[in-house]
């Protein structure tokens, strides 16, 4: 509870965009360029609200902060909730951010400028969705934002992406769907059940239901289980990722950023507040599965991303690889890992924005993904060479950027409980480098042949655009800790939880010992 | 000696929805005959606005019933409960909506007149009568008349199509209707009486070696293959697809909203309130008819490539969720706290019969401009020729996907919502599975509309009056999905129904 919470900020945050995109759905139709200024007018505010909530953000606090609460549908007990702690902070943050420079800095894959309007409608629908998604506190509330935000991004697929864009978005829609049907059973009987066992009335609250319900231990793991699955389709986690790579290639430039940048988050985020939050003990029962499918997904997908001709399918078969570590931080359950989790949450978003960005500007100017038609492009464009290398230097987890940070956490955090998984993990971070560098070096080394020679070097716009990306890789890779001291008290709160509910120890750093070298630190 | 007849008290003003409804469908007969031509369009609105005034009254007679508590009408025949004014006041909308569309529809064709109108307001009394039936032949008199106009409605356009779609229904209908005779019949052979109320207190106050259960079962049995041929619930579903794609579209539009709403509200009488000591009887059957209306509909759906059809079997996926409500129903049916099934499948029906005559509205109007073609070409490019109706086609669309702020998302949150707080899982996890199969058909409507290339590049004409049939149900789709209270605050009272 804040104390400058009088201002309906999260309110604010959902509803100014949802009301953008209403506005650019109604501005003249002969007047496209209306419908960018509105746009970017909504997104930057909504930005600059993100930044301010930022700074007010009371960072020793694990509570929700910025609590807003509303009944909404009395007669079901659900209310219009919305709280932010540390875990979801940076989230919100990265949405806000990342939308104006996706709106202001990408031009829509247009053939006919009237249909600007409905892109722009769409996108801001989609910033809407993706931040009521990170907000909510109330069960029925996350379905709603979750599942909505499905169809801005099938329509921005499907209407504005390349050659095989129906098909992806239709095949995006459909395998999303089907995870939400089993999450909205789920969240239905936890409802139900909660209020047989403790609770005594029906909510759809989180905190009330976390905090209130007991469930059996099979109860509550099938619950569990219902959640997992639509999180699992969407971080995507080892083998429900099929979706990913069209979505992301056949995506617009400006879809694959944000469905890299926060739409995959909302799986992971999901598993950490409703999975962990809610189902302490079906979450620790089921995590050999979790590791072992979070390894999998390291693995395969930087093995995959090796394999790919096209550069965007090599950077979408790399999100799989990165998002592993995200679950397997998360599954590692301690505060470290825990913490790295959610840092890079951010910093996958942030880099691989990135690098979507970039291979957008290298679609636009050569009409080509394929590593084999590039080459020697750093003799003709080397501050646009230079860019690239830092971000995707950052995806590497090269020290000093912010992927290594993130990374670095996760693997330290989670050696204490699992090792093995962490073993074969750290080769991942081997294969990233090996994957990328390769790519970089095939694309940027060399001699650039005739039809590279003409590449055009990086521009303003786009300079500034990929600026705020670069400053915060760099920011956060020297200089983690105002990041890592917000979203610790919320973790350490969430370790917490699971501590009171199953009777979990959480491992100390300091209390490893040599001659354990068979234990999984149980 | 023959006892007296003793004429029955009646409370004229609770049946004014009815009267209203007769009088503007005989009016309009009348002195329609009489006087020439009427100027364009307004057969329709006098038509729209008779059902709309019944609908109005409706809702001062639930105000009523809110206060005085549910009752019985003319001598136990017709009940008088919120149950009925809420199916009253559904049938009532869509038979509006439906009034609106059928203008453009037949307007310049021999069908132009007065006929037509009448047809529709004596079917919609015949389905208000079904949702208010307390007696069996009651709701049989309520199915007749909704029925035999809707086989004439079928049939009402001279073409092979039509003619075929008519023929088939009404020889699929009445064969359904006899089975259902049938089975009042056995009914009231076991329960010695076919007012629900009587057999409820028969039920009530025998036990079961008193009365011939046998023949209840039997009836029981009879019931459900009726009125689950009435509902379109598979495997009783077959005539629906070619009824639905021959039948003139405002036909279709009519069949799927009022005709469903009628037939589950009789369903939910005769199972839930007139049977609730054998719904362990009948819980069953009504699962297995779920699962299979939902597995049958959505993939059978995706298949197709003529739009009514697809409309068609998603109807009948639209049967399997409601009939996943009257499962839930049937858990604690007759107790006094008897879940929320009811209830949701009244929501349900109540939100499905707007959007589905939204939805055939639009079709109506996209393939009379593509020549009467119902393929799913015909749709290609709506969104460039006339992006507003494609937007409403989206909404429409993912209403009934049930994507969240819709109000067909509200409706099947009702359904399964009741449905898992009788620990149904398995039931509410196969209609939502089934549910994201079926939105592949909705999908593939919407990628015609909005990404295909444009087969035709002169936009469609949007007759006025269909116009705002679109807007009304658009609107109502999206101010329900989003603020789902206004609905929900009226249907508590529906679980207290009289008998």
């Amino acid at each position: 509870m804040h104390g400058a919470a009088d201002f309906p900020l999260l309110s604010m945050l959902v509803m100014v965009p949802a009301i953008g995109s209403l506005l650019v759905a109604l501005s003249p139709r002969r007047r496209p360029e209306y419908a960018k200024l509105i746009a970017t007018v909504t997104s930057v505010g909504v930005g600059a609200m993100s930044v301010w909530m930022l700074r007010a953000f009371d960072s020793h606090s694990g509570d929700f902060q910025f609590v807003s609460r509303h009944p909404w549908i009395e007669s079901w007990g659900i209310s219009w909730h919305l709280g932010v702690d540390g875990i979801s902070l940076f989230l919100v943050v990265l949405t806000g951010v990342l939308f104006p420079l996706a709106i202001v800095g990408i031009d829509p894959h247009n053939d006919d400028p009237r249909r600007d309007k409905p892109y722009f409608a769409w996108l801001l629908l989609l910033e809407a969705g993706v931040m009521g998604s990170f907000v909510s506190l109330d069960l029925f509330l996350f379905f709603v934002f979750f599942e909505i935000v499905l169809v801005p991004m099938y329509f921005l697929i499907g209407g504005w992406g390349y050659e095989g864009r129906v098909g992806a978005a239709t095949k995006f829609f459909l395998y999303t769907m089907l995870g939400s049907a089993f999450m909205l059973v789920s969240i239905l009987a936890t409802v139900f059940i909660a209020s047989a066992n403790g609770l005594g009335r029906i909510t759809f609250d989180l905190i009330e239901l976390a905090e209130g319900a007991s469930f059996a231990a099979s109860t509550g793991r099938w619950l569990f289980f219902g959640f997992a699955i639509a999180f699992a389709v969407k971080v995507p986690v080892f083998p429900l990722h099929t979706w990913l790579p069209d979505a992301h290639t056949q995506a617009p430039t400006a879809g694959s950023v944000v469905l890299a940048g926060v739409m995959l988050k909302l799986g992971t985020y999901g598993f950490l507040r409703f999975g962990l939050y809610l189902f302490p003990e079906a979450a620790r029962w089921s995590r050999p599965l979790w590791l072992t499918l979070a390894v999998i997904g390291i693995i395969y997908g930087a093995i995959a991303a090796t394999m790919q001709g096209d550069l965007k399918r090599l950077v979408a078969y790399s999100s799989v690889a990165h998002l592993g570590f995200i679950v397997l931080g998360t599954f590692a359950f301690t505060s470290q890992a825990i913490t790295g989790s959610v840092m890079q949450m951010v910093n996958h978003g942030v880099s691989t924005g990135a690098l979507f960005l970039m291979v957008g500007m290298i679609y636009e100017r050569r009409h080509t993904r394929q590593i084999a038609d590039l080459r020697g492009l750093q003799h003709v464009a080397p501050v646009f060479a230079a860019a690239f290398t830092v971000v995707m230097l950052s995806s590497i987890g090269v020290p000093g950027l912010n992927g290594f940070v993130g990374e670095y956490l996760i693997l330290i955090g989670s050696f204490l409980t699992a090792r093995w998984w962490v073993v074969v993990a750290a080769t991942g971070v081997i294969l990233a480098a090996l994957y990328l560098l390769w790519a970089y070096q095939r694309v940027f080394h060399g001699e650039p042949d005739e039809e590279n020679r003409s590449f055009p070097e990086l521009r303003w716009r786009e300079g500034m655009v990929l600026l705020p990306f670069i400053g915060i890789i760099v920011f956060t890779g020297i200089y983690p800790k105002p990041m890592l001291e917000r979203i610790e008290p919320a973790v350490h709160d969430l370790i917490e939880h699971v501590s009171e509910r199953t009777g979990y120890v959480e491992p100390q750093p300091t209390a490893v010992s040599v001659d354990d070298g068979h234990g999984e630190g149980e | 000696m023959p006892e007296q007849f003793i004429a029955p008290s009646v409370d004229w003003f609770a049946l004014s929805p009815y009267l209203v409804m007769v009088a503007g469908a005989l009016g309009l007969l009348v002195v329609g005959a009489l006087t020439p031509r009427w100027p364009r369009g307004l057969y329709s609105l006098v038509s729209a606005l008779t059902a709309t005034s019944a609908g109005v009254l409706a809702v001062f007679i639930w105000h009523d019933v809110a206060e005085s508590g549910p009752g019985t009408l003319v001598g136990g025949a017709l009940a008088h409960d919120a149950f009925a004014q809420f199916v009253t006041v559904a049938v009532c909308l869509s038979t509006a909506l439906v009034a609106l569309v059928t203008d453009a529809e037949v307007r310049g064709t021999v069908l132009e007149g007065p006929e037509i109108h009448a047809l529709l307001l004596a079917a919609a009394t015949g389905a208000m009568v079904m949702g208010a039936s307390n007696d069996l032949i009651v709701l049989f008199l309520g199915l007749e008349t909704l029925s035999l106009a809707l086989y004439v409605l079928a049939a009402s356009e001279r073409t092979a199509a039509g003619q075929e779609a008519g023929m088939k229904y009404f020889i699929l209908g009445g064969l359904a209707s006899a089975v259902l005779l049938y089975g009042i019949a056995l009914l009231y052979g076991g329960a010695r009486s076919t007012n629900l109320g009587e057999i409820v207190a028969r039920f009530q106050s025998t036990v079961a070696l008193e009365r011939n259960d046998s023949l209840v079962l039997a009836g029981l049995a009879l019931l459900i293959v009726g009125l689950g041929f009435k509902v379109a619930a598979a495997p009783f579903h077959v005539w629906s697809p070619d009824v639905y794609q021959g039948a003139p579209t405002h036909v279709t539009a009519f069949m799927a909203s009022v005709g469903k709403v009628a037939a589950f509200a009789a369903m939910l009488r005769v199972l839930v309130i007139a049977l609730p000591f054998h719904r362990d009887d009948w819980r069953p059957v009504i699962w297995v008819l779920a699962i299979a209306s939902l597995v049958v509909g959505s993939m059978l759906a995706v298949v197709q490539s003529d739009v009514k059809r697809m409309l068609a079997f998603s109807s009948v996926s639209h049967a399997g969720f409601l009939l996943v409500g009257v499962e839930a129903a049937g858990h604690r049916a007759g107790e006094p706290l008897s879940g929320d099934g009811l209830e949701s499948v009244l929501v349900y029906l109540s939100l499905y019969s707007v959007l589905v005559v939204g939805t055939f509205a639009i079709v109506t109007v996209v393939c009379r401009h593509a020549g009467g073609s119902t393929d799913i070409s015909a749709f290609a490019g709506l969104g460039r020729r006339r992006p507003v109706l494609a937007l409403a086609l989206t909404v429409l669309l993912l209403a009934q996907a049930g994507v969240p702020l819709t109000s067909g998302f509200v409706a099947k949150w009702g359904v399964i919502q009741s449905a898992v707080a009788e620990r149904s899982y398995a039931i509410a996890v196969i209609a939502m599975v089934s549910a994201v199969i079926a939105a592949f058909l909705y999908l593939r409507i919407m990628v015609s509309a909005w990404l295909a290339d444009p087969s035709e590049v002169e936009p469609e004409p949007v007759p006025v009056m269909t116009g705002v049939a679109i807007a009304l149900a658009a609107v109502v789709t999206v101010v329900v999905g989003v603020y789902p209270e206004l609905l929900l605050g009226w249907t508590d009272a529906l679980s207290s129904y009289a008998r």
